[in-house]
């Protein structure tokens, strides 16, 4: 085989995203319970603020956090739990066999996760931005797009880093993911700007990169609006965000030695049922 | 010439997850083991005799406990990625891939991992999926599929990428005897197209072993009680080859007692159908040739001939003392 390896890593990443990109055109469920159901929710949190008369600004974070809701749902119950779900079909062990590194595995199902979830945030973003008439601003787009960039590597990075914790877990990772869907939707300021929580509660929420990212996106497509609702600066928040993207790649690859070595010493890699 | 497989002392002990869940079981007990390249070689053993925990180690999937293992040249624990380059695996009632693909599409994903140019992967897998009879299957999904077809596409998928040497761990599981056919046939045609392409083959089944591989090892307990071919295994059963001939009448039988490699000659008239039943017990094939040659002599005609042989079966009841379960 004369293809370096970076090219048959790429040809790999490519393979495992194909799946996840085609299942989006094949199962067209989705539209309904993706897309219908999170604007339900947005929509209640848009006629709370409405009702109580909040600044306009707020119906547009709630529609914000709803569309990185997809997001933080598409890394709990799909990308973190695929690796574990990959064993019981009978899929890991022939990814583990391939003479590629893990991490392709991983980065394509990231990037097929990724294109999914793109498509279900930004359907919910378009209806929600049309539903409720906001008006948002794209004085700085260079600067949304690196920290969407940045967020979403950083998110994933952790996604994949849960994959690996999830395949030693096995099925009492369902618990995990259980509880971590709630509770950050809290911490994460999903619905509200995070700097309600005050600074400590929203500095150790950050570890989630959804949290600064989601932060940051409003500060920017609400200029102005950071004084007053904004957790650190954005410029801040960017270089957090860039070694969270640094801390959680190195910690996936890591995890996934560990746990490709130790499932090798036990056994158990690829046992099914357990 | 290098081996494609070359086992020494390897050891694989399973340690209970928890101490109070049970004992340790030793899944391979020092097993020593050499493939040549070109071979088409054939493990046979009940279910828990240490098929599947060897090819797993051979495979990269799984660390020995003590001893090496190469494939192709490289260590197993030390130069995974190199081995990695030059193998394949593929298991019997194997649920790989998914479901919402078509089987080109499903595939086409795992030549990806072995980094094949998308213009050559689709070609050769139009080529396999016509050699298998599946060709107006690539467009369906994986789903919808059955059993056989489904191990078809798996066995491609294995193949496809052209490997030096393949582990298929029972690969005819549960299929009936077209789709085995297909496969065996073509596992066969596979090893002989190029020198250097090894097969190490785990089944159940003995005609599939004595059919197909040119030697066998004969695995229970974690250890490898005989490795030969099939025709030098089956010399260590002692048992009667018999042969049974029905002739026209024969007026004269006295020399077939007497013939090199004849150990017992008995005969009886049918004067009714106006034939001559001939049996003997053999101690040498080559008395065959001569038991026929007399028949011919005496102005008599074959209507028809059986022979009976020890079959892998009786080598397997020897060696490990009990039939498959």
């Amino acid at each position: 085989m004369t293809d370096t390896w970076l090219v048959t890593n790429l040809r790999a990443i490519r393979g495992r995203a194909y799946p996840r990109v085609i299942g989006s055109k094949r199962e067209l469920s989705w539209l309904f319970f993706d897309i219908t159901l999170p604007l339900l929710t947005v929509s209640a949190y848009a006629y709370i603020y409405k009702y109580i008369q909040a600044p306009d600004e707020f119906v547009g974070f709630v529609i914000l956090g709803g569309a990185m809701t997809a997001f933080w749902l598409n890394i709990l119950w799909m990308m973190a739990s695929q690796l574990y779900w990959e064993k019981e079909i009978g899929n890991l062990q022939l990814y583990l066999i391939a003479p590629i590194s893990r991490m392709s595995i991983l980065a394509g199902m990231a990037v097929g996760g990724l294109f999914m979830t793109a498509i279900r945030a930004s359907a919910t973003m378009v209806i929600g931005v049309l539903l409720f008439g906001i008006v948002l601003s794209f004085a700085q787009p260079v600067m949304l797009i690196l920290i969407f960039v940045v967020t979403m590597i950083s998110l994933y990075g952790m996604g994949m880093m849960f994959a690996s914790l999830y395949l030693l877990l096995g099925r009492e990772a369902y618990h995990l993911s259980n509880l971590l869907t709630e509770p950050v939707y809290l911490a994460s300021g999903l619905y509200f700007p995070v700097k309600a929580l005050g600074f400590w509660a929203a500095a150790g929420a950050s570890i989630i990169p959804i949290t600064l990212g989601l932060d940051a996106l409003r500060q920017l497509f609400y200029p102005g609006s950071g004084a007053e609702y904004g957790f650190l600066s954005v410029n801040t928040e960017l270089a957090i965000l860039a070694v969270l993207c640094v801390a959680f790649l190195w910690l996936s690859k890591y995890s996934l030695d560990y746990m490709e070595k130790l499932g090798k010493t036990t056994g158990r890699l690829t046992l099914r049922w357990q | 010439m290098q081996s494609a497989v070359e086992v020494k002392g390897l050891t694989r002990v399973f340690e209970p997850k928890k101490k109070k869940e049970g004992k340790s079981v030793t899944a391979l007990n020092k097993v020593d083991l050499r493939i040549a390249r070109g071979e088409l070689f054939g493990l046979l053993g009940p279910n828990g005799a240490g098929k599947t925990t060897l090819l797993k180690i051979l495979s990269t999937l799984l660390l020995p406990t003590a001893g090496k293992a190469f494939v192709a040249g490289f260590d197993v624990e030390k130069d995974f990625t190199e081995v990695r380059k030059r193998i394949n695996m593929v298991s019997g009632g194997e649920i790989s891939g998914y479901g919402l693909l078509t089987v080109k599409e499903n595939l086409w994903m795992f030549t990806q991992f072995y980094g094949m140019k998308s213009s050559v992967a689709k070609q050769r897998i139009d080529e396999m999926l016509a050699q298998f009879g599946l060709a107006d299957k690539k467009d369906e999904k994986v789903r919808t599929l059955s059993t056989g077809q489904r191990q078809k596409m798996n066995v491609i998928r294995g193949f496809v990428t052209d490997p030096e040497i393949i582990f298929l761990d029972e690969p005819t599981l549960g299929l009936d005897v077209n789709a085995s056919r297909v496969i065996r046939e073509f596992i066969v045609d596979w090893v002989q197209a190029k020198d250097n392409r090894t097969v190490l083959l785990t089944t159940h089944y003995m005609m599939e072993a004595d059919q197909l591989c040119d030697r066998i090892a004969i695995i229970d307990d974690g250890r490898i009680l005989a490795c030969d071919t099939p025709e030098n295994l089956k010399k260590l059963v002692k048992m009667n080859r018999t042969l049974k001939l029905d002739v026209t009448s024969l007026k004269d039988t006295s020399k077939f007692g007497s013939l090199t490699g004849v150990e017992q000659f008995t005969f009886q008239d049918d004067a009714e159908k106006d034939q001559t039943h001939l049996k003997f017990i053999l101690t040498d094939d080559s008395a065959v040739t001569e038991i026929i040659s007399e028949v011919q002599s005496k102005g008599a005609r074959i209507l028809s001939l059986q022979k009976t042989e020890p079959t892998l079966e009786d080598v397997f009841i020897k060696m490990v003392g009990k039939g498959f379960e």
